[in-house]
């Protein structure tokens, strides 16, 4: 008798699961598309794809919808990391959408193109006619995505229904589309944010440097700490000043808040993660605080 | 509770469901288990603090932890399973919370499929109805292999151990006739917090009469490693990887998750459903050759000699292989509108592959009051859980649903719409 170990910790099973979706979808799809930020939960993405397809290439794109407010440090490892691994990047431009007046850019010291990425997103959907986009969505980052699917239909306008969802059983998955509907697929779905640190600290994952403790103008909005940035406007009272920050999420400099932190190595941060008292979002993004089912009402009308 | 990154690199995942009514406290109950484990977070308890004092709750409200939607939140109603994790010093927790009322077969069956473990909810005052038997026998078709019978409420009976009792008594034969192996009954008060994760103020005097585990003790030790079918190798092709590069100019892989057994290079294979033979060249990851794999583990597989295999293939053990079947005959959930009446075509899902299938005969549908079989239906309605012989376009490699969960569980898909409508469980094959 062999001794097995049968014990599979939770990120085995969690890592197991994601690549089996991965892979379901390059199977089931006839164009599938992975989309990247340059986010800790797309860079997991990244290599959960490099698990299920090594040593061949992806049999997808990347790509990226990128604001025009990224935080450079972020669109830097994005163009390396994608280079290393010899894929495929492709760049959706919100700013383009703007100059083809595609969408209008909001004005004033709140002013975000948040919102905007979602007709960027269906365009290039649209433009490539990708039918799937896999994405790095979890469902504890908020309570309308605890009840989404890991295989996550539209219809031709880029929307969820959550009350027409199909049941998903096992790890048997029906990725068969309607005329005109393309499916988003989050094979992290199970995963919390503690898990993806995790993970990244498990295989030894590079990330952008701004999600560990630096010194960084910044200043206080809302209780929340925004970069000193050319694309915020600062208000008359929001004097800037310089302490140790990092960034939890990495989303558009207009809507990612900083929190103040002193962790500058993997270690620090999961410590920091694990006995953080505030969620995520809560702490760091401007775009769910606006109403009570902000994020409900964005995946409605096509957001991610 | 504060827990050391170090220590939960390395914890177990339990998988489980929920299922109970709205009126048996079971979001309460969800919502005492997240946040007495501390995983409620400042903002959210602020959040349903603010909610609780709107609505006029006069407590803190931890039933709204768990609402999602906002036509939930309007109509005090949940409509969808929701996934929900939390994480203790010794497990890792991803449970599945399945509405009770509202197409509650569908849901249960949905959050069922995956789970370790199912926690039945009843209320102490009104004991086992026929809720609790549904709600059990759905864990029983759907194999699976832990049970826990939340008796919450408790309070409102006075802590009775009598009452309690006459209610695990009755479990008991439910459990039996159903063939349950391992039930766990646990006397508690969602909204006090007795017996959920702690003890509870005031216990040891109103229930001194329990000496068995809180429900997140019990969670946290049951034994799931078990479970995992490391008998019968079963692993389905799903991603055929072929470079073509200069470096990896002959390689071919086979990508998938091991469905049973444990895998490592040297092991005969028969490849299903074409019969042909070969063995293990290898069993890799990313980080390069694996000493072995085990069920759940994703994989890839390379063989010693270059067979026509592709996605669909099953690899196993050539000694106990599953049978090739172009019969079936499983207990199906239907899970559509539309009635399932007899000869009517649809779509196999099984493992990686895809069949057509004719469902020949509605066998029996269970009545879902008294929990027994009433022989050939006209048709299947939403809900309706039956025994149903299916005749397949092409063969499927298959074992029975008890044997192999992975391996004996199929959906159904209507080709007009390409609605998942039905859920399958493997009584016996034909070939």
């Amino acid at each position: 008798m062999i001794q097995v170990p049968v014990h599979l910790s939770h990120l085995d099973e969690l890592e197991a699961e994601a690549v089996h979706i991965v892979r379901e979808v390059a199977a089931e799809l006839e164009r599938p598309v992975l989309l990247f930020s340059g986010g800790k939960d797309s860079i997991v993405l990244l290599r959960l794809a490099e698990k299920a397809f090594r040593p061949g290439k992806f049999p997808f794109p990347v790509m990226h919808v990128d604001t025009g407010h990224n935080f450079p440090e972020v669109l830097e490892y994005r163009d390396r990391r994608v280079a290393e691994l010899g894929e495929t990047l492709l760049v959706a431009s919100v700013q383009e959408s703007i100059d083809n007046g595609r969408v209008v850019e909001e004005t004033g010291p709140r002013a975000s193109r948040n919102q905007l990425q979602t007709t960027t997103l269906l365009d290039a959907i649209e433009q490539h006619r990708f039918d799937a986009a896999i994405g790095g969505a979890r469902r504890d980052e908020e309570r309308a995505r605890a009840k989404e699917r890991i295989f996550s239909f539209r219809d031709d306008f880029g929307q969820w229904n959550p009350r027409a969802q199909r049941p998903e059983l096992w790890n048997l998955y029906n990725g068969r589309l309607r005329r005109g509907e393309q499916v988003r697929v989050f094979p992290i779905s199970n995963w919390t944010e503690l898990d993806v640190w995790q993970y990244i600290a498990r295989e030894n994952l590079e990330l952008p440097p701004i999600y560990f403790a630096h010194e960084r103008e910044v200043f206080r909005r809302d209780g929340m700490l925004y970069a000193v940035s050319e694309f915020v406007e600062r208000q008359d009272d929001e004097d800037p000043f310089t302490v140790s920050v990092r960034f939890r999420t990495v989303g558009d400099m207009s809507c990612t808040g900083a929190v103040a932190s002193e962790a500058r190595s993997l270690e620090d941060v999961v410590a920091e993660i694990a006995a953080t008292r505030v969620t995520e979002r809560g702490e760091t993004r401007a775009d769910d605080r606006a109403s009570e089912a902000a994020m409900e009402d964005r995946k409605r009308v096509g957001y991610f | 509770m504060s827990v050391t990154s170090s220590e939960l690199m390395a914890t177990e995942l339990l998988r489980l469901v929920t299922a109970g009514s709205v009126d048996d406290g079971k979001s309460t109950l969800i919502g005492r288990l997240l946040y007495d484990t501390k995983q409620i977070l400042a903002d959210q308890l602020e959040h349903i603090e603010e909610t609780s004092q709107r609505r006029g709750d006069g407590y803190v409200n931890l039933a709204l932890l768990t609402d999602g939607l906002r036509a939930e939140r309007e109509q005090g109603i949940t409509i969808d399973v929701a996934y929900r994790s939390f994480v203790t010093a010794r497990r890792r927790f991803q449970l599945a919370d399945a509405p009770g009322h509202v197409q509650y077969t569908r849901n249960m069956v949905t959050g069922a499929s995956t789970a370790d473990l199912a926690i039945i909810l009843l209320d102490a005052r009104k004991g086992v109805v026929e809720q609790t038997r549904r709600h059990s026998y759905i864990a029983a078709i759907l194999g699976i292999p832990h049970v826990v019978v939340a008796v919450n409420k408790m309070d409102l009976v006075d802590f009775s151990e009598e009452r309690y009792r006459a209610i695990e008594q009755e479990l008991r034969e439910t459990s039996e006739r159903l063939e349950l192996r391992d039930v766990r009954v646990i006397p508690m008060s969602a909204l006090r917090g007795d017996n959920v994760v702690e003890r509870g103020e005031g216990m040891p005097q109103s229930m001194a009469w329990y000496d068995g585990p809180t429900l997140l003790e019990h969670l946290e030790t049951v034994e799931i490693a078990g479970d995992r079918d490391l008998a019968h190798r079963r692993f389905p092709v799903q991603w055929v990887i072929r470079p073509i590069s200069d470096s990896h100019h002959d390689y071919r892989g086979y990508g998938g998750q091991v469905a049973g057994g444990v895998w490592a290079a040297g092991d005969d294979v028969v490849v299903l459903p074409s019969g042909r033979r070969s063995r293990v060249a290898a069993v890799e990851s990313l980080d390069g050759p694996l000493d072995l794999a085990v069920a759940g583990m994703s994989v890839t597989i390379r063989l010693e000699d270059a067979l026509d295999v592709s996605r669909g293939d099953m690899l196993a053990d050539p000694m106990e292989s599953p049978t090739v079947a172009r019969e079936l005959e499983a207990t199906v959930c239907w899970m559509a509108e539309r009635p399932l009446e007899p000869r009517t075509r649809l779509v196999v899902k099984h493992t990686t592959r895809t069949v057509r299938a004719i469902a020949d005969e509605l066998l029996s549908v269970v009545d879902i009051h008294t929990l027994e079989d009433q022989p050939s239906p006209e048709r299947l309605e939403l809900n309706d859980v039956a025994r149903v012989r299916f005749r397949l376009a092409e063969p499927l490699a298959v074992d029975s649903y008890a044997e192999n969960r992975a391996t004996g569980a199929f959906i159904l898909i209507d080709e007009s719409t390409n609605d998942t409508v039905g859920a399958g469980m493997i009584l016996s094959a034909m070939s």
